[in-house]
């Protein structure tokens, strides 16, 4: 019995193997293909980045093509999941096989720009102009240019309108209408409200906006005004307005939950209205992110991913990748960017017009203006801070400790080296 | 009874001539002259299994402990320069709390598997001991946990183990066993349990396929000898059955041990380490310190930590082995 099923298991295990080993030798080929053209005519460059849903990957290897098609080159256009992408340009940049062109969330760019596996952009006279200023802090490192994005992004409270509705619930605007709103909302195997609480920098990403508006700082996080953000998401797991469950939900989850209908309103970004559009029984809204007081205005983490051209032996490859960064940033293709995954044009005279023709966007587009980058302040240590942060957002919900002693440990934590 | 006595004796003296020690001093002699002349043929086979070994198991062994004396940051990586900071991570990491707790968790977690795996793993063999209809096919069906990918495995736990829409505790509400459901995923202390349960899920098919091996060594005379002596069931598997298996249980246990203290990727996919650090153990703490924070030389001193764990527990086991041999 257990020996002929043993038999087409290891078939499939060899099979396996070999399909590795494939992998393996093409990938390997295709990394000294490129190198090995450096000192010929520059006829195509590699890209990398982490856009893998489908329609995504699609949307940006039609503009990639066309970029490069006006630079002269073919665009052999790679993605990897997101929380890959580290790990890789890290390994690639060890073993100096990195991309000609690369894309960085903009969190991590300072510290990628510190290894020094990046060129600064002013080298290709690409003109700065006309970038919102905070997007163009992420990009910064020591006072060069190193990455530029053609559209940023934010969060915001998406609402199901039917749920709301039904439930007789205006769309809350600050934190005690947010309290109420999600009580009411909670139903037998629904709940009112959805935030990423898990053990990972999206937690913190999506902590920020609260802990921000309510007057709280990365650099200090044992104070009052982050004790009181913190003990907000707290209540709500207490009251039954959240479920416990969000200390294991990544914003992809909290999606699928409020997809599902499993909870009437949630932190997400715009990046997920394509698929909140494919779903015709979704009748959904947006909002800002609800604040302490009545009349202030939230501050958001901006979000966004920049382009870079990382160190090559080539400097002509570095030319013609510089060439097609400076296409996909220009105002025409941050336009079609932007609107193509509904975020917001980083050049402010763009978004300004943007914002007028779509009211959905006008949300984004205000909330854009007043976000603040991650790594504004604490630069390469954001890290630190968010794991700090995190590390908080779980003892609390879990009610190992107060947030005030949360926030005191998650202190220790970013300051420590 | 008196049939296990004369057992042992067979068995040591089985042992003995198998050492050849008692007629070594004229082969010895005769084989010397050919030994070296195919001195150069032995070297040759030696070699390849010898750099096998050298370049998978030496090098990285002497890589990972040179390592844990450098600092490793993310330049690193582009520049290649990773500075000697001598006992530098070893007092950071050893001296945290994480570590502390790191290790509680990793000794509740491995003697929690261990203990429910090895007792539910030799329930089992001692059940398929005994022969009944669809006894072959139901001892191959045992082994699928173990032929699933564990992503797959954990992701599915995960889902069952969902407070909210999982299926275990839909069932404990549809039994009235319990009313708001257990928060398998996200109490501190049900998480670990959760994680615990699973692993012996996947560790129980290991576990009764070697001890039913084990088993099926016994040669069944003895038993029939014993039932002649009036020995019940539990007196036949106190003075029959457990000391001949306990050769194969100290390789089962031994095994476990190192297999379950390195255990990785059931904890990542279902709690990721929390809710809290509640299911953090120090091969998860490892992983997370070289793979996220990217800090290789402090995730580098758990892994010798964890090196130095199992190297104990597999001298142990040598000796253990060599004394049942010897006595």
């Amino acid at each position: 019995m257990i020996s002929p099923a043993g038999r087409p298991v290891r078939r499939i295990a060899a099979r396996l193997a070999g399909a590795m080993a494939l992998v393996l030798a093409t990938t390997g080929c295709v990394g000294g293909a490129g190198t090995g053209s450096a000192t010929g005519k520059v006829t195509s460059i590699t890209v990398l980045d982490y856009y893998t849903q489908r329609s995504e990957h699609t949307q940006w290897n039609e503009v990639l093509t066309a970029c490069g098609k006006t630079a002269g080159v073919t665009v052999e256009h790679t993605s990897v999941p997101p929380a890959s992408l580290i790990p890789r340009v890290l390994r690639q940049a060890s073993s100096r096989t990195l991309p000609d062109l690369l894309m960085l969330d903009n969190a991590d760019l300072q510290q990628i720009a510190q290894t020094g596996a990046l060129t600064p952009l002013d080298q290709y006279g690409i003109d700065t102009n006309g970038f919102a200023e905070g997007i163009l802090s992420a990009g910064t490192y020591e006072g060069k240019v190193y990455g530029l994005a053609p559209y940023v992004s934010t969060v915001a409270l998406f609402y199901s309108k039917d749920m709301l509705a039904e439930a007789g619930v205006a769309v809350p605007r600050t934190w005690d209408e947010l309290k109420e709103a999600a009580a009411g909302l909670t139903r037998q195997g629904r709940y009112g409200m959805a935030v990423d609480a898990s053990a990972t920098f999206e937690s913190s990403w999506q902590f920020l906006p609260f802990l921000w508006s309510n007057g709280g700082h990365e650099k200090r996080l044992d104070t009052p005004q982050a004790a009181q953000a913190l003990q907000l998401w707290v209540d709500l797991v207490k009251n039954g307005s959240m479920s416990k469950s969000v200390l294991n939900w990544t914003q992809a989850d909290v999606h699928d939950q409020f997809a599902a209908g499993r909870t009437a309103m949630m932190i997400n970004g715009p990046w997920r209205i394509a698929a909140l559009n494919n779903d015709r029984n979704m009748n959904w809204g947006v909002a800002p992110v609800p604040v302490p007081r009545v009349g202030q205005v939230p501050v958001t983490p901006l979000g966004g991913e920049v382009w870079t051209v990382p160190q090559s032996s080539s400097k002509d490859r570095q030319k013609k990748a510089a060439e097609v960064l400076a296409c996909l940033n220009s105002a025409p293709n941050t336009l079609t960017l932007a609107e193509q995954h509904f975020t917001v044009p980083s050049r402010t005279a763009v978004a300004a017009r943007y914002a007028e023709q779509d009211p959905t966007m006008a949300v984004f587009v205000k909330s854009v203006e007043g976000a603040r980058v991650r790594t504004g302040e604490l630069g390469v240590r954001w890290p630190k801070a968010a794991t700090g942060i995190y590390t908080a957002i779980q003892s609390a919900l879990t009610g190992e400790q107060t947030p005030e002693e949360a926030l005191r440990h998650a202190q220790e934590i970013a300051t420590s080296d | 009874m008196r049939k296990r006595s004369r057992l042992v004796t067979d068995r040591s003296l089985n042992f003995r001539t198998g050492t050849g020690r008692d007629d070594g001093g004229v082969d010895a002699r005769a084989r010397r002259a050919p030994r070296a002349r195919f001195g150069l043929a032995q070297w040759m086979f030696v070699v390849p299994a010898g750099a096998y070994l050298l370049l998978f198991f030496g090098y990285p062994l002497v890589k990972n402990i040179a390592m844990s004396f450098q600092q490793y940051t993310t330049t690193t990586f582009y520049t290649g320069e990773a500075p000697f900071v001598g006992l530098q991570n070893y007092s950071k990491v050893l001296s945290a709390n994480l570590f502390s707790q790191a290790v509680i968790t990793t000794v509740l977690f491995t003697v929690g598997s261990i203990c429910g795996q090895f007792v539910l793993g030799l329930a089992m063999a001692l059940f398929f001991q005994h022969r009944f209809p669809l006894s072959r096919a139901l001892r191959s069906l045992l082994l699928l946990p173990w032929l699933l990918p564990l992503v797959v495995s954990g992701t599915t736990w995960r889902w069952m183990l969902d407070p909210d829409t999982g299926v275990v505790n839909a069932a404990l509400r549809g039994l009235h066993l319990s009313s708001s459901g257990v928060p398998w995923l996200t109490g501190t202390s049900q998480a670990l349990v959760s994680v615990i349960l699973i692993n012996i899920w996947v560790g129980i098919p290991f576990n009764t396929a070697i001890l039913y091996g084990g088993l099926l060594n016994i040669p069944t005379h003895l038993y029939e000898a014993a039932k002649l002596d009036g020995a019940g069931p539990v007196m036949s598997f106190r003075y029959v059955t457990w000391p001949l298996l306990r050769p194969v249980v100290s390789v089962v246990l031994v095994l476990g041990v190192v297999y379950t203290v390195k255990v990785l990727d059931i904890i990542l996919v279902v709690t990721g380490g929390g809710p809290a650090g509640a299911t953090e153990t120090i091969a998860t703490r490892a992983y997370e310190l070289s793979f996220q924070q990217f800090e290789f030389g402090r995730g580098a001193v758990l892994s010798n930590v964890l090196i130095v764990f199992s190297l104990a527990f597999a001298l142990l086991h040598l000796r253990a082995s060599r004394r049942a041999l010897t006595v």
